[in-house]
């Protein structure tokens, strides 16, 4: 079976999987006036994939193509571009009924890889409003560099080094310039964002959750002395107000709030973590009444979680493993609804302080 | 001709079909046939719980004795389907109940299973004899406890990695004392402890029993009293493996275990205390299957016991037997057959443990009948597949991940395009592939041309464009299953080979590029496949046709819409009224 080309007559290339520069995409597009580019981003050129084999970094053309391609996304979509929600209604209203059934022809008419994942999140603030302000993660030391590349889309560039960390997912080009092929843009992308711990994507590695919970028990019992068995997994429902799903996350299998917030961010689409609250470090940064409040205000949705007394109180408060001794549940609350935990949440961290 | 052979002799004739497809076949020949088989059909699988309705079922095959049905898509075990989707199973047993009283077997798997539907499956068959729950959840310990009070005749109870919710570990003891026909009882799943007493008095009265697994509670200085009383075993599993380091249990131990001179398979050894693992020495040359895939143990160990097993077929590690390891399973382990190969510490960047690709070549080199690989690693190369395909072209299950998404050959940079087509390639009978790391387009060409025979197919982080589902859809003539996620697969793939979908039992894609129109489009064409949008968001209404659907679930159904949707799941182009046929 002979994949139909491109239709395009007079490139020598007969093999779709040949295609290797840049110019022949381009080429490609000119010549079939039937198509038209669909430009969903805002970007400039929408062109299709590049199939090209990565024979070395310089080879590639970044800039020409709007590689889509390599808009690589991980885990849910759960993250938006604003521009999105403007061009959805621009988007050719060609749809599909005009072409049904027909053999594929492999021209991508307007199927611009991966950026089509409109999540028009309706009311809610797009996670992308929340990045640009930088104020989404839980912990506000340390891994900022990292939050603040995490921007829009959750988009990566493929990764050239098996040791480039999950947050090279987070390390995304910004929109203007989304560009890179596989591997391309690692070296840059490496130079400015140092690889930090990972944040993990819903569903990968496809291991089990019930092997996750053994493993994480064993590699706690191995550190005992006389090899019992540790505390036991700690997988937590996490529970979202007006979502009628739940889900389960680990909590041993991450180091610190900010883990907890990309990888819950990942799980449920279009809703905002607000700043908890500091990294707990005792006696200093505690979550401020006004800080709380702002922060309360200010977003839609704050994540909490109920404590060994039965006690629901807000994420951010306690250093992390205080924390992870004490969740039962995890609850991604209205801010509103959250706005009364506040005074318990300011009583209790003054109590452990 | 059909009708010179008297019926008994069709019956017969047909009692030698064992597989499903034969059957199948054989129905298809004329209506006497149909009619001969349907009537001594004996054993039924369901693939796909909502793919026929268990009227349809119980009306075609009267006299069924054994039921096997899965649910939830495969996906589900990474928790990429929300909870609340479905494959409930009570609605089967309710009907199974009617229709089969004498039904013996229930096998189920990623099925959603309440204390209420084991109460009516423990109360509704006089000839109960085998209930086994893969990956199942919804149920707890009060449902075991009435399975083991009312089920006479049970001869096989095995829970394999179920989500039990356990309320306490009585349940055990509801087996009463005069019930002695227990062949196998898998309980590894569960955590809460159970009567020690009970359990040895269960294991001690069931001189059949040739499968034991126990939970982690069951502690070591035990053992060996359970294998004194069932020195029979073929299959144990033991529980945590781990005490303070005592001679004399020790001995006992050991000595218990060479008393199993039957035993061919064993697995449990949580929290491994090295120091005993020598007290299995004198059985590894007889097993022939070992799953160590709880075991911390290092290398060195696990090397020490797999040097030993000359007559292994079936081996699941941690990787933690790195590269020496397996060099060691290379070189002794000639017979294996299965590898298995898990990631002890998955969301660290680096690796941990000195386990790589080299690892797997070796294997592939050294053991001549492998046929199935499951592998996680840190690097891939193009270099080491080929090698794998040329040295293994009898593989016929081949699943590779490499933990991080996207990651190409770690010497070239490149793709594993070329790599993972000399799979295909070279693997002919290859049924089963899961496929990582960086993909092209050019790779599902290569699935699309070669892989003739593969039956299911996992995807994830790979492709360019729709020409890539596009390959797959159309080349792959013995597709059944195919699941996708995060790929660039789009609305024209799919439009392109409907009818290819008619042919699959299911089609999962996740966060790739296919628009709620599309799926309406398909749903509206093809009457027979029901397209399950997966969607999560609010609005769903207002969001406009060319948008991407979170998941949709594509599967083949003589039943129409199922009636137990959630509100996150929406069947696409059908009419309202077109629910559930029950007729």
């Amino acid at each position: 079976m002979t994949p139909p080309l491109l239709g395009v007559e007079g490139d020598g290339q007969g093999n779709v999987s040949l295609m290797t520069s840049a110019s022949t995409m381009e080429s490609i597009f000119q010549k079939n006036p039937g198509l038209t580019e669909r430009n969903y981003m805002g970007l400039s050129d929408c062109s299709s994939v590049d199939s090209s084999v990565v024979s070395g970094i310089s080879e590639v053309k970044r800039n020409n193509l709007n590689l889509r391609a390599t808009e690589l996304r991980l885990g849910l979509p759960g993250s938006q571009s604003p521009e999105r929600d403007a061009d959805v209604d621009n988007a050719s209203s060609e749809s599909l009924d005009e072409k049904p059934l027909f053999p594929l022809l492999p021209s991508k008419d307007g199927i611009c890889l991966g950026s089509q994942k409109t999540f028009v999140s309706g009311n809610k603030r797009g996670f992308s409003d929340t990045i640009d302000e930088g104020k989404w993660m839980f912990s506000s030391s340390g891994t900022d560099s990292d939050a603040s590349k995490t921007s829009v889309q959750g988009k990566i560039s493929a990764v050239a080094q098996p040791n480039m960390t999950k947050d090279a997912t987070s390390k995304m080009m910004p929109q203007e310039q989304s560009h890179g092929t596989f591997g391309t843009n690692l070296n840059k992308v490496n130079a400015s964002n140092p690889p930090a711990s990972k944040a993990q994507v819903v569903g990968w590695p496809p291991v089990r959750s019930f092997r996750k919970n053994i493993l994480a028990t064993n590699s706690k019992a191995n550190d005992e002395v006389d090899g019992k068995p540790g505390p036991g997994a700690l997988f937590v429902k996490v529970s979202m107000d007006g979502a009628p799903y739940l889900r389960k996350v680990d909590l041993r299998s991450y180091t610190a709030y900010q883990q907890l917030s990309s990888a819950l961010e990942k799980m449920f689409s279009c809703f905002t973590i607000g700043q908890c609250g500091s990294q707990g470090a005792p006696g200093r940064e505690s979550l401020s009444e006004s800080k709380l409040r702002d922060l309360l205000h200010g977003s839609e949705y704050v994540l909490t979680y109920e404590d060994k007394d039965g006690d629901w109180m807000l994420v951010g408060d306690v250093p992390w493993d205080m924390f992870i001794g004490s969740c039962k549940r995890l609850k991604i609350m209205k801010g509103s609804d959250a706005i009364g935990l506040a005074p318990r949440a300011m009583e209790k961290s003054k109590t452990r302080n | 001709m059909a009708y010179s052979f008297p019926e008994e002799v069709l019956e017969h004739v047909f009692s030698f079909l064992a597989s499903q497809k034969d059957r199948n076949a054989v129905s298809l020949v004329c209506k006497t046939w149909y009619e001969m088989e349907r009537w001594c059909r004996k054993r039924i699988f369901v693939g796909n719980c909502y793919a026929v309705n268990p009227r349809i079922m119980i009306r075609r095959f009267p006299e069924v004795k054994s039921v096997e049905l899965k649910g939830k898509p495969h996906f589900a075990d990474f928790n990429l389907v929300p909870e609340g989707w479905g494959g409930c199973v009570y609605p089967w047993i309710v009907e199974i109940a009617r229709g089969y009283p004498w039904l013996e077997e229930i096998r189920l798997k990623r099925m959603v299973v309440t204390d209420e539907s084991l109460e009516l499956i423990s109360k509704s068959f006089k000839n109960f004899k085998v209930l086994i729950l893969s990956s199942c959840e919804g149920f707890s310990t009060d449902g075991l406890a009435a399975i083991a009070a009312n089920c006479r005749n049970l001869r096989v109870l095995d829970l394999r990695e179920c989500e039990v919710e356990e309320l306490s570990g009585h349940w055990l003891s509801h087996f009463p004392d005069s019930f002695t026909s227990l062949e196998s009882l898998n309980m590894a799943c569960l955590s809460y402890e159970v009567s020690f007493s009970a359990l040895e008095r269960l294991v001690s009265r069931s001189s059949n029993l040739k499968t034991l697994r126990l939970n982690r509670n069951v502690p070591i200085e035990k053992l060996s009293i359970l294998l004194q009383r069932a020195p029979q075993l073929v299959d144990f599993g033991t529980g945590a493996y781990s005490s303070e380091i005592r001679s004399d249990t020790y001995s006992s131990l050991a000595e218990a275990f060479s008393g199993c001179k039957k035993l061919k398979s064993l697995s449990g050894f949580w929290d491994v205390v090295p120091a005993y693992l020598p007290a299995v020495y004198s059985v590894c040359s007889q097993l022939t299957s070992l799953n160590l895939s709880y075991a911390t143990t290092q290398s060195p160990d696990l090397s020490k016991i797999l040097g030993q097993c000359h007559n292994l077929q079936r081996l699941v590690v941690l990787d933690y037997i790195e590269d020496t390891g397996l060099d060691t399973v290379a070189m002794s382990c000639k017979d294996l057959r299965e590898l298995v190969v898990f990631p002890s510490d998955p969301f660290v960047a680096d690796a941990n443990v000195l386990l790589t690709e080299q690892g797997l070549v070796s294997v592939s080199e050294g053991c001549s009948k492998l046929q199935s690989v499951l592998y996680f690693c840190r690097q891939m190369s193009n270099s080491a597949l080929i090698s794998i395909s040329k040295n293994r072209p009898n593989l016929t299950c081949f699943r590779c991940c490499i933990l991080e998404p996207r990651a190409p050959d770690y010497l070239t940079f490149e793709p594993l395009d070329i790599g993972f087509g000399s799979i295909v390639e070279n693997c002919k009978q290859l049924t089963r592939l899961s496929m990582s790391g960086l993909l092209t387009d050019r790779v599902f060409e290569y699935i699309g041309t070669h892989a003739k025979k593969l039956d299911m197919l996992s995807i994830a982080f790979a492709g360019d464009s729709d020409l890539g589902l596009h390959h797959v859809l159309s080349g792959c003539e013995s597709l059944r299953k195919l699941e996708i996620r995060d790929c660039p697969f789009g609305d024209k793939a799919l439009l392109a080979n409907t009818s290819k979908l008619e042919t699959m039992r299911s089609l999962w894609m996740s966060s790739c590029s296919v628009s709620f129109g599309a799926c309406k489009l398909l749903g509206q064409k093809m009457p027979r496949l029901n397209v399950e949008v997966i969607d999560e968001r609010e609005n769903l209404d207002s969001i406009p046709e060319d948008a991407h659907v979170e998941k949709v679930y594509i599967y083949r159904t003589v039943s129409g819409q199922r009636p137990d949707m959630p509100d996150f799941v929406r069947t696409m182009g059908k009419d309202k009224d077109e629910v559930y046929n029950l007729s």
